[in-house]
């Protein structure tokens, strides 16, 4: 059993691997717990793009008068969304604390991030009481209440994993090598912002644009 | 002192203490914490078989009464409510808890095998997915046991399915059991695809894969982007049914036709999603049995890939006859005739590697050739199916049951007894009994097309599909008949697989590493393979590892006896995805009772949602479900020093064994 030098060259002519100095697990976002978090954004993606799928359908099908807000209101809708935007941005800054070694600005950033995230989601039910229009009153209603419910549940993983990420850090758990759990996290927290941009865009905007009118 | 973040794998040959050491680390404890807490893929494989394997005997059970009421007209075996719920039970079993999950099986047991690899990407995310499609099998037959089985066909259309039509438990449990097994389907999905892209053996480039790993990771790329819509829909569904929304229902401005395409958008993907896997199996076995590489390797694989990109194009038309424009029903109806021509290069190329090889004829070689016939002709069918006027005349018949028939049985069950007869040795380390091999293949292959090749005339006389009786006189009597007998004749069949299993396992002859000579890397290591599947970690030169000698295609050799050791811990290698270069050393889990508890809190939060319209305090054992699914949900995903998920600290226990591993080595 001796120890081998790599070289491509070899790999080429014998056919066996002769490898380099390899990582010893996952360093920095690079493992196989990245890809993981990006197929489960994808199925996430997927879920969304049938939810809206759905109110297209509805809405494109629907008699006249279906949307029950030809001109829904923006007073709570767009501060929320530019603060769940803004939320991102925070969490990347605590991503940036982990990648150097400053744990001071990372506990900042997802703690940051967190209190900006249940603030979202404050705003949010106070936008649900705001409407004239219950759960069960028609197809709209439906697909408005459930489409934006499915979005308050990823929030509320997201924020357990800020969370979690919070308390880790705390416990000086990562170093710029290893941190996987914190890119994979703050990467899953990103999809949230920007699912929300297609719901706010199709439930907020597109009626101003003519959909369904 | 910190262990190095970097470290250049030791290169050897095996040896007795090198597998000793590496099954001490790989092996699955005893006792109940390895029963619960095993992440080893071979034994989550077998489970997913033998669970799938239940099914299927109960959804035949089910299909043998169907056909017993079935067998003459006028006959009242069973209720009309009984026979709904019968023959929907029947689909619901066979499609969604039979046919990817004994395909999954397979991919589990084999995949690592197949890519050199030590396990799976994701070995607890593995053992989550088969404790949750086990917990939604068992969802669902409890609704079925209590007489609450799904009643409104496979695919459940809606308005029959909204509480107004049908206010029993039957829909709750099928929709939310649904919903459950989405989850077990969604994260298969995930594993099979990072496995597929980063787990291979060092030189696998992507050129150089066996083509069973394209069938499955094919279809599990669509599974993973398609499975949410069939969640949606059912979710919708049971919302509607439990909290008074309007998706469905045209009363409060929803959509009927809304449900059908969500199903479909779904459906016809999955349709390629229970075959694909069951043609790379096609791809992969039956070249060994020719004693020739398959012919059009690359073209196969394109084909494959084709196939289900245009999958995703073609879910209206199971939806021609619902109302839709014209200018739709000529997209779809165009798209679904194109489909024909990937799988018309399969067929061919497996013709041709019939006619260029030298075909040894085993059990094995009968049911995956007799396959190319059987999906000839379901394939023909679906074709005619796809003309739209056709359909308008055909929809709704029998046509159309033995135009499914045709392909879930003539692509998938065959193909997976061939598996079962080429892998069952690798399995158990015994071969299946041949003599008894033929009986079974033979009658299995009489009963079937006995009892589904009339079944397209009973289709074309007008019979229509989920009635459960029929008037006299209208010519169905005899056909009907026929495909009675036939079924059973089919059941005996099947049974007879059965028995040579049991009898194999006991008293079958010892098959060795590589009974069938054949050459992929699964045949290189012993039968059964050990914990680690291989002592060292294989390099590969060719998609034919084991039969570069005799092929003579190129000058450099795969390197099978010597390789990395990787044996100071639970290691595997990690390789690019494209030129399946080693990159990374992955670290494996321990075994983990995780995902075992996550699973139970979920199946619990579902039972709670299924009780909450009779039982208020339901919710509690929703929340209680949800609290205890991210007990499990931490457990699984606190940072380890073990994984190098995090800084150590301080040394750990897992820590030292590697140490220790270190120094003896």
């Amino acid at each position: 059993m001796n120890e081998t030098a790599a070289t491509a060259a070899d790999l080429r002519d014998t056919a066996l691997a002769q490898p380099a100095n390899l990582p010893v697990g996952p360093i920095g976002r690079h493992g196989v717990g990245y890809w993981g978090a990006w197929t489960l954004i994808a199925t996430e993606a997927a879920l969304f793009a049938y939810l809206l799928f759905s109110y297209y359908y509805l809405g494109a099908s629907g008699p006249p008068g279906w949307l029950l807000e030809p001109h829904p209101t923006l007073k709570l809708a767009l501060p929320d969304t530019i603060l769940l935007v803004a939320s991102s941005f925070v969490a990347s800054f605590g991503e940036h604390g982990v990648l150097h070694r400053r744990r001071g600005q990372a506990l900042v950033g997802f703690g940051g991030a967190f209190v900006m995230g249940v603030v979202f989601a404050a705003v949010q039910v106070l936008e649900w009481k705001s409407k004239t229009f219950r759960l069960g009153d028609s197809s709209y209603a439906s697909i408005y209440y459930v489409t934006t419910g499915f979005h308050m549940a990823h929030v509320v993983v997201g924020l357990v994993v800020l969370l979690a990420l919070f308390v880790w850090t705390a416990l000086d758990y990562f170093s710029p090598r290893r941190r996987l759990s914190v890119s994979a996290g703050v990467l899953y927290w990103h999809f949230v912002d920007v699912v929300w941009l297609f719901v706010f865009t199709t439930y907020y905007i597109t009626p101003y644009l003519g959909f369904a009118r | 002192m910190k262990e190095p973040d970097f470290r250049t794998p030791r290169l050897g040959t095996e040896s007795p203490e090198l597998r000793e050491r590496l099954h001490h680390i790989w092996e699955t404890e005893p006792g109940l914490k390895g029963v619960f807490g095993t992440t080893d893929h071979k034994t989550i494989g077998i489970r997913y078989i033998v669970t799938a394997f239940i099914f299927l005997v109960l959804g035949g059970l089910e299909a043998l009464a169907i056909r017993l009421q079935l067998a003459g007209p006028n006959l009242s075996l069973m209720t009309p409510e009984q026979y709904d719920q019968f023959f929907s039970t029947h689909g619901m079993t066979m499609i969604f808890l039979y046919a990817l999950p004994i395909l999954s099986g397979f991919s589990n047991y084999l995949w690592p095998l197949l890519l050199g690899g030590r396990d799976m990407a994701f070995p607890r995310l593995n053992a989550f997915s088969y404790w949750i499609y086990l917990a939604a099998g068992i969802f669902m037959y409890a609704g079925f046991v209590l007489g609450n089985g799904p009643n409104d066909g496979w695919f459940n259309y809606v308005p029959y399915a909204e509480r107004n039509y049908n206010p029993g438990f039957n829909q709750d449990f099928y929709s939310l059991g649904m919903v459950l097994l989405g989850i077990s389907t969604t994260v298969g999905a995930a594993n099979f695809i990072v496995t597929a892209m980063r787990t291979r053996a060092p030189g696998m480039s992507i050129n150089r894969l066996p083509i069973m790993i394209w069938g499955t990771l094919t279809a599990n790329a669509a599974n993973l982007l398609v499975v949410p819509a069939v969640s949606l829909a059912f979710f919708l569904l049971w919302m509607d049914r439990q909290f008074g929304t309007h998706f469905y229902d045209p009363v409060g401005g929803g959509q009927p036709l809304l449900w059908q395409h969500l199903f479909w958008i779904f459906g016809h993907p999955w349709v390629y999603a229970v075959v694909l896997p069951a043609m790379g199996m096609v791809s992969t076995g039956l070249p060994v049995f020719c004693r020739r590489p398959i012919v059009g390797y690359s073209v196969v694989i394109l084909a494959t890939i084709a196939t289900m990109v245009l999958g995703f194009g073609v879910w209206v038309h199971h939806m021609f006859a619902t109302g839709l424009p014209g200018l739709s029903l000529s997209f779809f109806s165009g798209a679904s005739l194109v489909i024909t021509v990937p799988s018309a290069v399969a067929v061919f190329a497996w013709l041709a590697t019939i006619t260029l090889g030298r075909p040894v004829v085993t059990t094995a070689f009968l049911y995956f050739s007799s396959m190319i016939l059987l999906f000839v002709i379901g394939g023909v069918s679906g074709f005619m199916t796809a003309s739209v006027p056709v359909d308008w005349q055909l929809t709704d018949t029998y046509f159309v049951v033995a135009h499914l028939h045709y392909v879930l049985i003539g692509i998938n069950v065959f193909p997976v007894l061939g598996a079962c007869y080429y892998w069952f040795p690798k399995m158990t380390g015994r071969l299946l009994d041949e003599r008894l091999g033929r009986w079974n293949f033979w009658i299995t292959f009489i009963g079937f097309n006995l009892a589904f090749l009339p079944m397209h005339l009973t289709g074309l006389f007008g019979m229509p599909r989920r009635v459960y009786t029929y008037p006299d006189g209208m010519g169905w009597n005899s056909l009907n008949m026929i495909t009675t007998i036939g079924s059973f004749v089919l059941a005996v069949g099947l049974l007879l697989f059965f028995v040579n299993v049991a009898r194999s396992l006991k008293s079958g002859a010892i098959a060795g590493p590589n009974p069938w000579d054949a050459p992929t890397l699964e045949w290189s290591v012993p039968s059964p393979p050990p914990p680690y599947n291989f002592a060292v970690l294989p390099t590969v030169a060719s998609a034919n590892p084991l039969w570069e000698e005799r092929l003579g295609e190129q000058r450099t050799r795969s390197s099978i006896d010597r390789g990395m050791l990787l044996d100071v811990g639970k290691e595997s290698i990690a390789t690019t995805a494209m030129d399946g270069v080693p990159d990374m050393i992955l670290e494996m889990p321990e075994d983990s009772v995780a995902p075992a508890v996550t699973a139970l809190g979920i199946t619990v939060a579902f039972v709670g949602m299924l009780l909450k319209s009779v039982w208020l305090p339901a919710w509690g054992v929703v929340w209680g479900g949800s609290l205890l699914t991210l007990i499990g949900l931490l457990m699984w995903l606190w940072p380890r020093r073990d994984l190098r998920e995090r800084e150590p600290a301080e040394r750990g226990p897992a820590d030292r064994r590697r140490l220790s591993g270190e120094a003896v080595a």
